[in-house]
């Protein structure tokens, strides 16, 4: 499969204004600002053409802000995605997109929908700012997305009040595709819908995918839904990937610490003899991105811990073919 | 047989608004034994939060409860004066909200918040409420719990924040706690540890749990006991797994079906097709015949909650293939 989507060894800093004095030392030399937040650290990842990347983390990893980098949202500190061999930058440092070959899907339907446009609008605006469709043809164009994604044409002469969160996560999408994307970035599109209405969006994704030969990056705390939709998934942990693979292989045999760790602390709907699957939890609560452990950022809250992981970094390397650990002393297969 | 700890009859909560009358909770009954653990699970709008909110007495006008009867410990809470209820609340009933950050009074500290929540019942020495107060933020998992009280609530991470919202609950040793959605807004490994912490805690101190919760996972993983609620009502009740094993309700069923754990990846998920109904404009008769499959002339009169044994059941058409051995 050639890789569609790759991603450089991208970091992603967030620092704080500086003030006059603090610039000054800045420029003499004062050692980095212990108030910078590493959001992403050195990432290199790759999706394939038509393959859909999960990306997996608890809150804090940085996983929205490594999207929002491959979408061309927020341009990275250091390093580069691309999309087709083309910098979705542009090779800018600004945040201008030069790419309309990768759109976005967000959490927050309620929040992502200008109130005050019609949806018909809504969907519009981008296919006719760049051509992809003429004024005059954009009602035709409009309830041909709207189809897709399974809503009625008149939803095009509504507001996005009238519709439920659902709904409003079809017309989300719906203006994502109608840019005919090659990339679509979803970050946590089903994390506030309710469980019923989950399984329809996951329906749509499927079914879209089958469609369209999406190539997608699927964001998610939900391991349950990743491993349903994902080919690969990709673990991150502060700032860092720990993990890659085949989903099926991650889920099956994690070699990751972290990774098994954060598959053990999810309950599950397993009965065996009538009791539950049990499950465990990880020891400690996450350290703060800014303030990082040393070495491996894992090792504080690491049942495998050696002195070793405290003072070195692991960096990922290859075991088995399509997978990445970064771990010094990965679990066994 | 003793009396249960607390028995919720035909509760109806409704909220009057210009839109018309919301029926939020519409004819709950159940029943909780001492140190028990059930879990109340529906979707958004099942009134399930509603239901809790009722039993503490929280509802504020344009809400109101229309009618039914909340007993807790042979008293009567439904029509109780406000002094009573806040009496009753903090000592024998307790509250565990979503979300830690709107629990806990941001200008006071962990210390200080814990003492009033112990005065307003009893009287104690600030030394005593100290030691009390850091005994209990022990139980819950809060490391160096004496130098803690002097905290401010911003200085805590999301999951400790829960721990002494947990810890407060806790405090005057009620004899329930109704916890809604309380590990919603936390990372699954802190969801984990606030779970077996939890299960623990319930064990020690014999306090009964009302576990308000979207996840079936979540719930299933504490409660022996689960109440599935749509639109306002109990659709079915019983152990956790009998229900988990053999769902009885299509709404029970279907909503175990689509979960992405219950299907092979990547292939289709058994969806439940349109949305929950409006609370203004339930359709007469059984509020999920339109999503329904097993749906005929039968449903358009509203079936009544049918007991048999352990399990609670409420609807016309109910799956039995499996024959209990």
């Amino acid at each position: 499969m050639s890789s569609l989507v790759s991603v450089a060894q991208v970091s992603k800093r967030f620092a704080p204004t500086l003030s006059v004095g603090e610039r000054i030392a800045a420029a003499l030399g004062s050692g980095p600002d212990p108030r910078t937040v590493h959001a992403v650290d050195d990432v290199s990842l790759y999706i394939g053409k038509g393959e859909v990347l999960g990306l997996v983390g608890e809150s804090g990893c940085g996983k929205s802000t490594l999207g929002r980098i491959i979408a061309g949202i927020s341009p990275p500190t250091a390093g580069a995605a691309t999309i087709a061999g083309k910098d979705v930058m542009g090779g800018r440092r600004k945040a201008t997109k030069a790419t309309t070959r990768v759109q976005m899907v967000f959490q927050d339907p309620f929040a992502s929908l200008n109130p005050r446009l019609r949806i018909g609008d809504i969907i519009a605006e981008g296919p006719i700012a760049h051509g992809l469709v003429r004024k005059p043809e954009a009602r035709g164009y409009v309830e041909t997305w709207l189809a897709a994604v399974g809503l009625a044409r008149d939803a095009a002469d509504r507001y996005p009040h009238q519709f439920s969160g659902g709904q409003r996560q079809r017309i989300a999408i719906a203006r994502a595709l109608a840019m005919r994307p090659d990339v679509l970035v979803c970050d946590e599109p089903v994390a506030s819908l309710d469980v019923s209405i989950q399984a329809q969006i996951i329906n749509l994704f499927l079914k879209l995918r089958r469609e369209f030969g999406l190539t997608m990056l699927f964001i998610s705390h939900d391991l349950g839904v990743v491993r349903h939709i994902s080919d690969r998934v990709a673990i991150m942990y502060l700032g860092r990937i720990v993990e890659t693979g085949r989903t099926g292989d991650v889920y099956a045999s994690p070699r990751h610490p972290y990774t098994r760790a954060l598959l053990d602390s999810v309950p599950k709907l397993v009965l065996e003899d009538d009791q539950l699957v049990s499950f465990h939890a990880i020891q400690g609560e996450l350290p703060s991105p800014r303030a990082r452990p040393s070495g491996c950022h894992f090792h504080l809250r690491c049942p495998h811990a050696a002195p070793r992981c405290r003072s070195e970094a692991p960096h990922p390397s290859a075991v088995g073919s399509d997978r990445q650990v970064a771990c010094h002393f990965p679990l066994e297969a | 047989m003793t009396a249960p700890l607390l028995q919720v009859r035909d509760l109806v909560t409704h909220f009057e608004t210009r839109a018309g009358v919301v029926k939020a909770v519409d004819g709950v009954s159940f029943d909780l034994a001492q140190g028990e653990v059930v879990g109340l699970v529906g979707e958004s709008g099942s009134g399930k939060t509603v239901t809790g909110f009722s039993i503490l007495g929280l509802i504020d006008p344009p809400g109101r409860i229309v009618g039914g009867s909340i007993v807790l410990q042979n008293q009567e809470l439904v029509g109780a004066d406000r002094s009573t209820l806040r009496h009753l609340r903090g000592r024998r009933m307790a509250m565990v909200f979503q979300d830690p950050a709107m629990t806990l009074n941001p200008v006071l500290t962990i210390g200080t918040q814990m003492r009033l929540a112990l005065a307003a019942h009893e009287r104690v020495s600030a030394k005593a409420a100290r030691d009390r107060a850091a005994a209990v933020l022990t139980k819950v998992g809060i490391p160096d719990a004496a130098h803690m009280l002097d905290a401010y609530p911003h200085q805590f991470s999301g999951g400790m924040r829960q721990r002494v919202a947990i810890a407060i609950a806790l405090l005057n040793r009620p004899a329930l706690i109704v916890c809604d959605e309380p590990t919603t807004a936390l990372d699954v490994s802190i969801q984990a540890q606030i779970l077996i912490e939890m299960r623990a805690l319930v064990r020690d101190f014999g306090t009964a749990l009302i576990w308000i919760s979207h996840d079936v996972a979540t719930v299933s993983s504490i409660a022996s006991r689960i109440l599935v609620m749509y639109a306002g009502r109990l659709i079915e009740e019983g152990p956790t797994a009998a229900v988990l094993r053999a769902p009885r309700h299509p709404y029970t069923l279907g909503l175990l079906r689509s979960l992405p754990a219950n299907a092979a990846p990547g292939q289709e998920l058994a969806q439940i097709a349109g949305a929950p109904p409006s609370l203004l404009n339930l359709p007469p008769g059984c509020a999920f015949a339109p999503r329904c499959a097993r749906t005929d002339g039968a449903c358009a009169a509203a079936p009544a909650l049918v007991r048999h044994g352990d399990r609670a059941l409420r609807c016309h058409h109910p799956i039995m293939t499996e024959v209990a051995a």
